[in-house]
């Protein structure tokens, strides 16, 4: 199958029914995208799929392959972080991170979809995603402050 | 034994070993340049990391070094320490603690943390020991190499150690303004220096230590970049997966492989009641563990639906190695007599459940033997624990193993045992290949340990005019952990009552503190309310210690305890006030929260409809624990504790059967999420005249008692188990 992930195009021989994310991680060593739960319920593992926030453990990788996937290591642009990235840094909005991967992705993608969402549309976006270490009220904040960024090759 | 918590159960499970150490070649790792060593002393923090250490779980080792700094010839200061980082942000706080004593920005320091070849042999991290134990060593060893420095170059200018300056990372001579880098310093030299002690910068002349430097890994972790244990990946690796038992102890009685073992790449292990597979990939590992036929024989065992009477009656007084027990305190006075004098007696029994850590990492391994020496990759809060279990496992002499902690991905205690590490080492060395093992959910809600469940009795009385006249406290199986009542109490009895436990648990974030604090402080308001005071003024009477009273009036002020039950809308029975307070690990907490009972949603699916639920609305912590470090990663740290406290207050409980966890997945057991998140306000206390406490675990403490006070206070019901509601709000029978 041939899978175009963060604008790469990879041509793999791999079982069709292999999820998405053990084909991102074990096969392309994109580490960054996280397994959590493996039933869709934390969103450690998400991905976008031509845009579209995904839980890339719930898919098979043969069901995208040919779309646009990006992962966070495809995030930042020419050595420029995603407006969200940085936010992320600036509120302090990690403990330990293992959630943070899944939580930028979605994020970014609300802010694609929402450029300047309300906290409860935040909320809304990002009830999939489990912070288990509870940084909830700075992810919060990260996401409004990228709302607020001007410029940058993503705003 | 160092005074580590009796409920830290799994940590006596194992027995002893004793090895010898070889002394290290420093040079040879570390190249030229400047090698502080600092030897431990008798204080307390050599309990952590040594001599004192020694008992602990027969771990002997000769006299060692708490902590050592390098300063390479290039300027790079390497410090090395055996703690783990598992987002409690110590490769921060740690890495300004030295900056401040070298007088060099904090980007100029590296941490090796937790790898057993390359830094000082730690007993673990946990028990919020980090900052007042180990932050002191790395400011001593900080503060030594700072005057080596000075040392060096008062030979190389001649001059008197008065005119010389170190700051902004580099050594000044004051008289001729001429500076060197402190690579230039060391460079062509092997200084060795050995040193027991140093004077440190205190608190109050502190530049760096107390800002809010901001985490010094960020970036990788923003970006993906950070490699977490299942992350880790070895040239050749293979994955590995165990096969479960169907229950707990179960006894593997037959076993047939033939279908398995002829899947293509597939290897079947083997070993006494121990099975598993190996595989160049996930998928080929799923058809094989399903293809192995394997029979297992189970024995009954207790129910969740029998859980506290089981509790009751399978006290075992001498459990945990048979050691006394921190909870078994000296009697006060005389129960009877006080509850003679009381105007109004109570008796109240507690449940807490069993909960899971739910770390979003799960226990992980990758293993890799060469030339008969074993490098693991774990994610652990003990690793010189897991090296220990690896070398009992193996056989295998202590210099063979290593065992290296990537930062994990969080571990709120759940951390401190090592069975993915002897996983894959066994599954590696069946494969003769790197072999890497990731838990999955499922494995990690049901083969890891639990926070323990636990009764809680109180017996107590209370005179017409608010103070309490007797107190008796029994705590049984959940845990000592601050057990004793903060209160001015004459006549009181407290006891911890270890007991058998039908499943196997471990430490949690706070431990006991937890239960001990949502019995004792859901009680303290049954009281005020049987005397008609007002729960703060009721705490503040039958309270003299300065720094509890502290944070209680900070948290009450901030949230606006005296107006909040008369502002407008409160006058709804919906909404609902309460606070809470303790102290433990050196820390002082008070809480405070307001809740409302909405209706749950009908969706026309159920038979009748969902009773209401608890909405938090608004929590207020105020926290002292000394000088504060790192105010926004301290206030990160509160914030997360009320989350994750939120949990185990009003819906997390692990569910079993026989030998069995009936919902050991997500989508079973519920975590909070982000609608779960009320407005959560934090009051930081500092106290720069006071050392350094922990704080990753306290903050949680006040939260269940704080808000089961606020559900009493708006519907008369008073909720004696944790969770609180895990099915919503129910009046108890």
């Amino acid at each position: 199958m041939e899978l175009v992930v963060n604008q790469k195009h990879y041509r793999l021989l791999v079982d069709s029914d292999r999820r998405l994310l053990w084909v991102l991680r074990d096969e392309l060593e994109l580490t960054g995208t996280k397994y959590g739960c493996g039933e869709g319920q934390c969103g450690a593992c998400t991905v976008l799929i031509d845009g579209a926030p995904l839980r890339s453990c719930m898919v098979r990788a043969s069901a995208v392959a040919g779309k646009q996937i990006t992962t966070i290591e495809g995030l930042a642009q020419n050595g420029k972080l995603h407006p969200l990235q940085e936010a992320f840094i600036q509120s302090d909005a990690m403990q330990c991170g293992y959630c943070t991967p899944g939580m930028i992705m979605s994020g970014v993608s609300l802010l694609k979809k929402t450029p300047q969402p309300s906290e409860p549309e935040i909320r809304r976006a990002l009830e999939g995603n489990i912070c288990r270490c509870g940084t909830y009220p700075r992810i919060i904040k990260a996401v409004q402050m990228a709302a607020t960024m001007a410029g940058g090759p993503h705003a | 034994m160092p005074d580590v918590e009796l409920e830290r159960y799994e940590l006596f499970e194992a027995p002893a070993h004793r090895f010898q150490l070889e002394r290290r070649d420093f040079f040879k790792f570390l190249g030229g340049g400047l090698v502080l060593l600092l030897a431990l002393d008798n204080s307390a923090s050599a309990q952590e990391s040594g001599r004192a250490a020694a008992a602990f779980r027969g771990d002997a080792r000769p006299p060692e070094l708490a902590a050592w700094l390098h300063i390479a010839e290039d300027g790079t200061v390497t410090v090395y320490t055996g703690k783990t980082e598992v987002g409690q942000n110590i490769r921060t706080s740690l890495a300004q603690a030295v900056a401040e004593e070298l007088r060099t920005p904090i980007q100029s320091i590296r941490l090796v943390m937790a790898d057993t070849d390359l830094t000082p042999y730690d007993m673990g991290t946990f028990g919020s020991r980090t900052t007042p134990l180990m932050a002191p060593q790395m400011k001593k060893v900080g503060a030594a190499a700072r005057e080596a420095l000075i040392d060096l170059a008062a030979a190389k200018w001649k001059i008197d150690r008065s005119s010389i300056a170190v700051a902004a990372g580099a050594v000044k001579n004051n008289t001729t303004g001429e500076s060197v880098g402190f690579g230039e310093l060391t460079r062509g030299q092997q200084l060795l220096k050995t040193v027991d002690t140093a004077a440190v910068t205190p608190p109050s002349d502190w530049k760096l230590q107390g800002t809010s430097a901001a985490k010094v890994n960020a970036l990788d972790i923003v970006t993906g970049a950070h490699r977490y244990t299942p992350d880790v990946t070895r040239p050749g690796m293979l994955y590995g997966r165990v096969l479960r038992p169907p229950a707990f102890n179960a006894k593997l009685t037959s076993f047939d492989a033939k279908e398995a073992s002829a899947i293509p790449d597939a290897v079947i292990v083997r070993d006494g009641d121990f099975a598993g597979a190996v595989a160049p990939d996930e998928a080929t590992l799923d058809k094989a563990i399903a293809a192995i036929k394997a029979e297992w024989k189970r024995e009954p065992q207790p129910s969740g639906s029998e859980l506290f009477d089981y509790l009751k009656k399978n006290v075992e007084p001498q459990r945990a190695g048979g050691a006394p027990g921190p909870g078994n305190l000296p009697g006060h006075g005389d129960i009877e007599q006080g509850l003679r004098a009381a105007a109004h007696k109570l008796e109240a029994a507690y449940t807490v459940a069993y909960i899971a850590h739910v770390p979003l990492e799960p226990r992980s391994a990758v293993a890799e033997w060469t030339d008969g020496k074993l490098t693991v990759w774990t994610g652990t809060q003990r690793p010189w624990g897991v090296k220990s279990d690896l070398v009992e496992a193996f056989k295998i002499p202590e210099d063979r193993v290593r065992v290296i902690v990537p930062d994990t991905g969080s571990a709120y205690g759940g951390k401190h045992t090592g069975e993915a590490a002897v996983e894959a080492a066994r599954l590696a060395q069946a494969a003769n290949r790197p072999v890497k093992l990731i838990w999955s959910r499922e494995e990690e809600f049901t083969w890891a340990y639990f926070r323990p469940a636990g009764v809680i009795e109180i017996r107590s009385g209370v005179s017409s005019d608010g103070l309490i006249t007797a107190w008796e406290f029994h705590n049984y199986n959940s845990g000592p952990s601050a057990i004793e009542t903060p209160y001015e109490i004459a006549n009181r009895a407290i006891q911890f009552h270890a007991t058998a436990s039908p499943l196997r648990q471990g430490s949690y974030r706070g431990l006991a503190a937890t239960a001990n604090h949502f019995a004792r402080e859901s009680h303290m308001d049954d009281l005020a309310a049987a005397v008609a005071m007002d729960p703060l003024e009721f705490r503040l009477k039958n309270l003299k210690n300065d720094r509890l009273r502290a944070v209680l009036q900070a948290a009450a002020e901030k949230f606006g305890w005296a107006t909040a039950k008369s502002a407008p809308g409160s006058a709804s029975s919906t909404h609902g006030f309460g606070l809470a307070c303790g102290v433990e690990k050196g820390g002082y907490v008070a809480t405070c929260a307001e809740i409302s009972i909405v209706p749950a949603e009908y969706l026309g699916a159920e038979v009748v409809p969902p009773p209401p639920r608890v909405k938090i609305e608004r929590v207020v912590t105020a926290f002292e624990c000394g000088a504060i470090v790192n105010p926004e990663h301290l206030k990160n740290q509160i914030e997360g504790s009320v989350v994750m406290g939120i949990g185990g207050a009003l819906f997390e409980a692990v569910e079993f059967s026989n030998g069995r966890i009936l919902n050991p997945r997500l989508s079973r057991y519920r975590v909070p999420r982000f609608s779960d998140l009320p407005v959560i306000e934090t009051v930081l206390v500092d106290r720069k005249d006071l050392p350094s406490a922990g704080a990753g675990e306290t903050p949680i403490v006040g939260l269940a008692p704080a808000l089961g006070n606020a559900i009493f206070q708006a519907t008369g019901t008073r909720i004696r188990s944790l969770p609180m509601t895990p099915r919503g709000f129910v009046k108890p029978l």
